[in-house]
């Protein structure tokens, strides 16, 4: 139970981002810490709101100039800080190092150009390749993504297409410049279940065929433990508990974890009503003291009134619980 | 059929675009008539030579406002020019200028707008400041000023008009890039490194383009009848060029007796900028999605 060796291509270490609003500013994510090596997938789960999609995208500044402002900590994104780069070194990094799949393929296509244009420019602005190349190659992704006709659809205009088809054209062009790390930002959210299986199976595969590390960003535990080999559990804007998909799983040592794990449908008895959490997430304008899954924590007794921190449990585990950490200290 | 689920392949496209247009078109006839309008203003601008029977500056003192007959069917003015040709050669200068108006200022608008949307910032506010200024102060005051202080011409006019109907495509075309610069599709392009010159023409423009054609069409009638004003007040075009707005104003010391001098050409400005309004509206109703559509 190692955590796989390879280049570290993200790391974030202990960031802090907050939004300044009119009503003061929202402390979005309070220290968070992650890593993502080359080739592996890794997930970060947590329900709305709690930071996922924040600490991604900070990670590529896809940010909001204006409100936006990371507090402390930091990140390294191929060794370099996306705070210090410049506009166009940042083009640079983006699309050819990282590119993102985004939840909405409604709408994440440009509704006034034909599908095939909008890949071929993508590719064209990163590689060397001619009209005809980068077309042949654009073709060649969509086939990868099994779809049938690919000369036809690139002649398509994207509101001929449906939800899934215009989700694998967009991870087509995810994968098109051959980039290291690919941010899968909840892509299979606004598709129905069973277009759902087929898109996390093309990710993967094409991902495990590329050699392509891949930051799957989902609140569905069920879809995450299909497909990553490691998890990042986020709560409020902190780690609440972070290791290999199958320790967390089998075992998880967070409370909020386990209740998530316990409001799966899949995993409870048939026919009992689905367990929910209690309370919603605190107040990130005034976050109270302490763990800030206090207040909705079975488990919660007086230590739980200052931060716990996010302790090593076993190899390659590591839980943010007060209680778990006086269960690992008596053992 | 299992394969059929995971390999799709679009619909027999429905691009049958013009075939829905006319669908659209035909169930609402004020835009028909709007169109028609619209369609007979640049035949007319274009065939002038052809269809008048007489060069529009030919003096015929002979027949020094004559009344309307077979030989003049608008009559004749104080010198004997064939009012139906001048008013036939006054569609070049009275439509025409409006058209270029609408065309410089349109294009002028929508990039500044675009531009002060994507920038953001200090720029955009300096921009939009300054187009309130314009805004603030009424249009047809500010038009004359400006063509005043360039020199009575129909050119000088034309800018002026032009300048002045700018802050409306700017404030158009801004709230379009602002609404737009948040779409997934414009953060999916810069997620895949596109420049923000790149995502300006290709995904702001395009997509930005709908309402501001609508607002164009919608313009050409007011700008007739701007342009023709500037005119009328003898700060647009100079005699002797037939235009409809100088020609009622010199045909008003006859309207008494001569009725059929500033009828014709007052006709002419209320039909085509009504024409233009009809087919501004009517795009409007079939391009605008928030109208619904019918």
């Amino acid at each position: 139970m190692t955590e796989p060796s390879g280049d570290v291509l993200l790391e974030i270490s202990d960031l802090s981002l907050e939004f300044r609003t009119y009503r003061g500013p929202i402390k979005a994510l309070n220290g968070v810490s992650l890593n993502v090596r080359a080739g592996e997938i890794v997930g970060i789960v947590g329900e709305s709101g709690c930071g996922k999609s924040v600490t991604m995208m900070a990670a590529t500044r896809l940010l909001p100039k204006g409100s936006a402002h990371i507090t402390g900590g930091g990140i390294r994104l191929f060794g370099n800080d996306p705070m210090t780069l410049s506009e166009r070194e940042l083009q640079h990094v983006r699309g050819r190092l990282v590119s993102t799949i985004f939840q909405e393929p409604m709408n994440a296509l440009n509704p006034t150009r034909r599908i095939g244009e909008q890949i071929v420019e993508v590719i064209r602005r990163h590689q060397r390749l001619d009209k005809a190349a980068a077309t042949s190659k654009a073709s060649g992704l969509l086939r990868d993504m099994l779809i049938s006709e690919p000369e036809r659809i690139m002649q398509a205009y994207p509101f001929e297409l449906s939800g899934g088809m215009r989700q694998r054209v967009l991870i087509a062009m995810a994968f098109s410049c051959e980039p290291k790390l690919i941010i899968a930002d909840e892509p299979t959210t606004a598709l129905d279940v069973t277009v759902q299986a087929l898109i996390l199976g093309l990710i993967k595969h094409k991902a495990m065929s590329t050699g392509t590390a891949v930051v799957f960003i989902s609140h569905d535990m069920a879809v995450v433990s299909q497909l990553c080999d490691r998890l990042y559990v986020l709560y409020a804007g902190r780690v609440a508990e972070a290791g290999t998909t199958e320790s967390v799983l089998a075992a998880p040592a967070h409370p909020y974890t386990r209740a998530l794990i316990r409001c799966l449908p899949g995993l409870a008895p048939p026919k009992q009503p689905l367990e929910q959490i209690p309370g919603t997430l605190p107040d990130l304008l005034d976050p109270p003291a302490g763990c800030l899954f206090r207040a909705r924590c079975r488990e919660a007794n007086d230590r739980c009134v200052s931060v716990p921190p996010l302790a090593a449990m076993e190899p390659a585990r590591r839980a943010a619980c007060w209680r778990r950490i006086e269960e690992t200290q008596a053992a | 059929m299992a394969a059929d689920g995971i390999v799709t392949s679009p619909r027999p496209a429905a691009r049958l675009r013009a075939g829905r247009l006319w669908y659209r078109v035909k169930e609402s006839p004020l835009t028909l008539v709007g169109a028609a309008i619209a369609l007979a203003v640049l035949f007319v601008i274009m065939a002038a030579p052809l269809l008048a029977p007489y060069p529009p500056d030919k003096i015929s003192l002979a027949a020094r406002l004559a009344a309307p007959s077979p030989q003049h069917l608008f009559g004749t003015d104080e010198v004997g020019r064939d009012l139906f040709s001048r008013v036939l050669f006054g569609a070049r200068a009275s439509c025409g200028i409006a058209f270029a108006i609408v065309i410089i200022s349109t294009f002028i608008g929508s990039i500044i707008g675009c531009l002060s949307g994507v920038v953001g910032g200090i720029v955009d506010t300096a921009i939009m400041r300054l187009m309130d200024v314009f805004l603030a102060l009424p249009a047809l005051i500010l038009a004359m000023a400006l063509a005043a202080a360039l020199g009575p011409s129909l050119f000088n006019a034309m800018l002026a008009v032009a300048v002045v109907r700018v802050p409306a495509y700017v404030r158009l075309a801004r709230g379009q890039t602002l609404s737009l610069r948040n779409r997934t599709y414009v953060k999916a392009s810069r997620s895949f490194g596109a420049s923000p010159a790149y995502m300006l023409r290709w995904h702001i423009l395009p997509n930005a383009l709908s309402p501001i054609i609508v607002q164009a069409t919608l313009d050409l009638g007011g700008t007739i009848l701007t342009a023709a004003a500037l005119s009328f007040i003898g700060l647009g075009a100079q005699p002797p060029t037939s235009e409809w707005g100088s020609m009622v104003s010199s045909g008003r010391n006859y309207f008494l007796d001569q009725w059929w001098y500033v009828t014709f050409p007052g006709l002419a400005i209320l039909i085509s900028a009504m024409g233009f309004n009809l087919l501004g509206d009517g795009l409007r109703d079939m391009l605008d999605p928030r109208l619904g559509g019918r």
